[in-house]
């Protein structure tokens, strides 16, 4: 029984099937699923195909794919997803940042319609009005919740949002005669990696402000980074601490009086929907991670949508095409010279597009204001909880936190030698996912939790309760929790094979060359 | 307050008893109190101004069907697009798999809650790996062109130069992705086609590698569905001025065609959507990048790349990520490129097709492309005025079909087929306007007799 949380533990055991590679199922000769016969009046006129290829191309060899029946097959994937701990299954609320809430299965049912996923993107716009109309009015939904102009859906995740963001303010710069002048993109420490990384990616050198006593970066630190080369800014919040930055009205005015562009990461948009928005602060442009925010699945990652937005200045650079209505037609619009160009294949992920809209119109502004205040109310009352909790510690104690916070497992390393890692390699056994946090760990010994507005409150309790006997049992018997997990569907790997390019094995073939049939790495 | 509203079954906390408590516990009266560092002028202040939501499941189906009852799928029609997009067999394996729960909605799990995930998509980039012939294959990116992009990347920084040649067919809209991702990295250097052949033009390339070239791109078909006959030839031009030679290939047609690693690529990309994955107008996509299994290679990658390991108990397999700190989660802006969400449930969903599919399966499949595609074309080419195909080559699963001589428009032709009920080939006339009005005709194993000759006989009443 947990004292904080006054709740129990689970007796859980994942799976455990022992399950082969599926190479290793192989038995020549066996088919998983027969290719429509040709007719033999076509293969008259055709001929046989295989000898069309010209010789310089034809296969000689067979790939040596492995052989199954088709239920073999089913079974195989079916093991490895009772190995496989999805967001349906957990109170999912140890990958803070990444707003992992219930994904609608009313939502998934539309998306799964032929009349959506029989479609090619190369269709007469007259044969697809109705997805068509779907992407504008998510569109729609979206420039009202961020208060900009208008919204390309065709990033396919958070962070080839960011790319496109990054692409959008080295296009503007350049419009304006100000590239590779302005080639510095000042980012923030405490958001996610992708923002530097995909600014180095577009070609600009990257400025990260670290926290000042308020736990966000202060103006002045801001003000110190500006220069005559500012491209832009690129910013999380709340950042990944969960702390709201009051001043960002302040931020995004420096940026723009310096001749920079600022953009809004918006994956921590779950507790601000219907309370701030991106256009009050300034920002020039936003994304929001229709995957986390707007509850579509993460698809063991991907594929998603980053709905990257802009205002009506900037509106001319998103990619093309862009959705237009005439007020009687949907049409995808490709003549806009000044288009950064296109960043994913055609349209991005229709199939996402429509779940969020599902999502949006199954609670309206009511219901998405108290999802965000739900999920603000769920994470404070988590952070009551685990305040309580001997071996963590909280970086910024007397600041609010809105939908999530990071917190520290330094103190239990300290006082029981058990990392964050530790930690999280025990929570599996009850059945609970956890993450440590994004590097660089500035907040040592690291963990983020998120709990969203989608888990009931007993369930945040058992989630604390796990915690909660984890630390107990570190402090007791700490190597008893660095030898975990016991109760999952393998034990503690060895890390060494993993890093070391003489063992390490990326594939069934490169394994099988290194270390032979079914020996050990 | 909104305590006053019904209960939403998607905010389990919003009985007014459980919401009172937990704001009991934390200490405060409203949830105003929480807010309190949001300032009063970056305060939205009113409601957002949404439509009225559903009040039930039955409702927002009724909505959201009526809108999809507005399209016309390719099971109601028959369509022969294709153009980096194929309709091909589903197998229903493939969708039972990608619609588990523990799949669809797991995310970034470790390797013990997650053991499934990472071992599928180590499954996955196995027998990619059997497909091309490499040792190493990344975790699904976003699609065929961000593959390209990384490849031609990786390339820059293996050989230390600034420039990439690529074919001049090229799908313009990969190429816009490309060249938006590779900047300031690498230039794009086109190379020419041959107008008989619509393969490379190897003058051109002879006259454009150099000390400078990075890599030259082989598309294998080619955009316009011709297999490039002299790909082993490309490779070697690269590697004569010191180039690596990536393959952009179609992974459907690996069951006929060579391993490119076997006519001298030395980086593999291409798209995963042909494999057990729905079109999903245009959302079923992936990419993948494969290379040899050479440290300095390994560690240009910017994707994940799991690998086996052993574990605690004798016997036993683990999975984890390679080489992990090359990687943006790792490195920030000092990665190799970023990484990040990209396609992940497309990859096990192509591997579960492979599984199904064997060596077996991918031979009849190529077989079927090929013999489709050519009797599609030799008929077409009985209509007066059509030439088809346009290209002296050898088509994969997809053709040009020139138009020109018909006196009609590819628009006119395809406005006419879809009356008929028929979504013709993709026009060309806008993307490559020096071969005039072109279309593409892609023809895969779904087709029956039938079909196709629904299609020839459409087209000739249409261009009589």
């Amino acid at each position: 029984m947990g004292t904080i949380a006054a709740t129990k533990t689970r007796r859980f055991h994942n799976a455990r099937w022992d399950e082969p590679v599926i190479f290793e199922l192989s038995t020549p000769g066996s088919r998983g699923v027969l290719v429509p016969t040709t007719e033999p009046a076509l293969a008259a006129e055709a001929g046989d195909g295989l000898s069309a290829p010209p010789e310089s191309v034809r296969r000689r060899t067979p790939p040596a794919l492995p052989e199954l029946s088709q239920a073999q097959v089913l079974r195989h994937y079916l093991r490895l997803s009772q190995e496989n701990l999805g967001a349906d299954l957990n109170a999912d609320i140890g990958q803070g940042t990444c707003t992992m809430k219930y994904n609608p299965k009313i939502n998934d049912q539309l998306a799964r319609s032929p009349k959506l996923a029989e479609l090619h993107p190369l269709q007469d716009p007259s044969t697809v009005q109705g997805i068509l109309e779907v992407m504008h009015r998510l569109d729609l939904a979206l420039r009202e919740i961020s208060g900009l102009y208008r919204f390309t859906l065709q990033p396919a995740s958070g962070s080839q949002a960011l790319f496109g963001m990054q692409s959008i303010i080295r296009a503007v710069q350049k419009a304006r005669g100000e590239w590779p002048r302005r080639n510095e993109l000042i980012v923030t420490i405490f958001s996610h990696p992708s923002g530097a990384a995909t600014a180095a990616v577009a070609g600009f050198k990257v400025i990260t402000l670290h926290p000042g006593p308020d736990g966000y970066p202060t103006a002045d630190a801001l003000r110190a980074a500006i220069s005559d080369r500012t491209a832009g800014l690129v910013i999380t919040n709340p950042e990944d601490t969960g702390i709201f930055n009051p001043q960002i009205a302040e931020f995004t005015r420096i940026v723009h009086e310096a001749g920079g562009i600022c953009g809004y990461d918006q994956a921590n948009a779950n507790g601000i929907l219907g309370i701030t928005r991106a256009r009050e602060a300034g920002f020039d442009l936003c994304f929001f991670n229709l995957h986390k925010t707007f509850s579509t699945p993460h698809g063991s990652g991907g594929p998603a949508c980053g709905a990257l937005g802009a205002t009506a200045e900037l509106e001319r650079f998103l990619p093309v095409p862009v959705v237009d209505f005439d007020g009687t037609r949907y049409r995808l619009e490709y003549d806009r010279p000044d288009s950064i160009g296109k960043l994913r294949a055609w349209y991005g992920v229709p199939g996402v597009h429509l779940r969020a809209y599902a999502w949006i119109m199954s609670l309206g502004a009511e219901g998405l204001r108290r999802v965000a205040e739900d999920a603000v109310i769920a994470n404070n009352y988590v952070l009551s909880k685990v305040r309580r909790i001997h071996g963590i510690t909280i970086p910024w104690p007397d600041k609010r936190r809105l939908e999530q916070v990071r917190y520290s497992w330094q103190r239990l390393a300290d006082e029981a030698g058990v990392t964050s890692e530790d930690v999280g390699r025990r929570m599996a056994d009850f059945g609970l996912h956890y993450w440590t946090s994004h590097h660089p760990w500035l907040i040592p010994e690291p963990f983020t939790l998120e709990p969203t507005e989608a888990y009931a409150k007993v369930e945040l309790d058992e989630y604390v309760t796990a915690m909660e006997r984890v630390a107990g049992e570190a402090y007791a018997d700490p190597d008893f929790v660095r030898g975990a997990p016991y109760a999952s569907a393998v034990h503690k790997n060895d890390p060494s094979p993993l890093d070391d390019p003489a063992r390490w094995a990326i594939t069934w073939r490169a394994y099988l060359r290194k270390h032979g049939r079914r020996s050990a790495p | 307050m909104p305590e006053a509203l019904p209960v939403h079954p998607y905010l389990p906390n919003s009985v007014p008893e459980i919401r009172a408590a937990m704001l009991r516990e934390i200490g405060v009266e409203d949830v105003e109190e929480l807010y309190a560092d949001i300032p009063p002028e970056l305060r939205l202040g009113r409601p957002l101004d949404l439509p009225a939501p559903f009040a039930s499941e039955t409702a927002l189906r009724r909505h959201v069907e009526g809108l999809l009852a507005r399209n016309t799928s390719t099971q109601e029609a028959l369509s022969f697009l294709g153009f980096g997009c194929y309709q091909h067999q589903v197998p229903a394996v493939c969708d039972e798999i990608n619609g588990r729960s523990e799949f669809l909605t797991a995310y970034a799990g470790e390797p013990y809650e997650d053991h499934g995930r990472f071992q599928a998509l180590f499954e996955y980039a196995s027998m990619m790996g059997e497909l091309v012939g490499m040792d190493v294959v990344s975790v699904p990116t976003y699609d065929g062109a961000q593959a390209t992009g990384t490849a031609l990347r990786m390339a820059g920084r293996l050989t230390g130069r600034r420039e990439a040649l690529v074919p001049r067919t090229m799908h313009p809209d990969r190429l816009r992705i490309v060249r938006n991702y590779v900047e300031p990295a690498i230039e794009l250097v086109p190379v020419g086609f041959d107008r008989s052949t619509g393969l490379l033009d190897l003058a051109d390339l002879r006259a454009k590698v150099s000390d400078r070239t990075a890599a030259v791109l082989v598309e294998n078909p080619t955009s316009l569905g011709s297999i490039e006959a002299q790909a082993p030839e490309i490779a070697a031009l690269a590697h004569a001025s010191g180039a690596l030679a990536a393959v952009y290939a179609d992974p459907s047609s690996l069951g006929v065609l060579e391993a490119p690693a076997n006519y001298g690529a030395d980086l593999v990309c291409g798209d995963i959507q042909p494999l057990g994955i729905h079109m999903n107008f245009g959302g079923g996509h992936g990419g993948f990048i494969a290379s040899r299994d050479e440290e300095r290679i390994v560690r240009e990658y910017p994707s994940r790349l799991f690998g086996l390991t052993t574990t605690a108990v004798e016997g036993e397999r683990g999975f984890g990520d390679v080489a992990f700190e090359r990687t943006s989660f790792h490195e920030r802006e000092h990665a190799k490129e970023f990484v990040g969400t990209a396609a992940g449930l497309w990859g096990i969903t192509a591997g579960v097709y492979l599984a199904l599919m064997g060596p077996q399966g991918m031979r009849d499949l190529g077989q079927a492309c090929l013999q489709r595609s050519r009797y599609l074309a030799r008929r077409l080419s009985t209509i007066p005025g059509v030439r088809a195909p346009a290209f002296e080559s050898v088509a994969f699963k997809e053709f040009v079909v020139d138009f020109n001589e018909t006196g009609r428009s590819v628009a006119e032709v395809n406005a006419a087929l879809l009356e008929r009920g028929i979504f013709g080939g993709v026009d060309l006339s806008g993307y490559f306007p020096e071969i005039g009005q072109a279309a593409l005709y892609a023809a895969t194993e779904v087709h029956t007799k039938d079909d196709l000759d629904r299609l020839v006989s459409a087209v000739a009443e249409i261009v009589a």
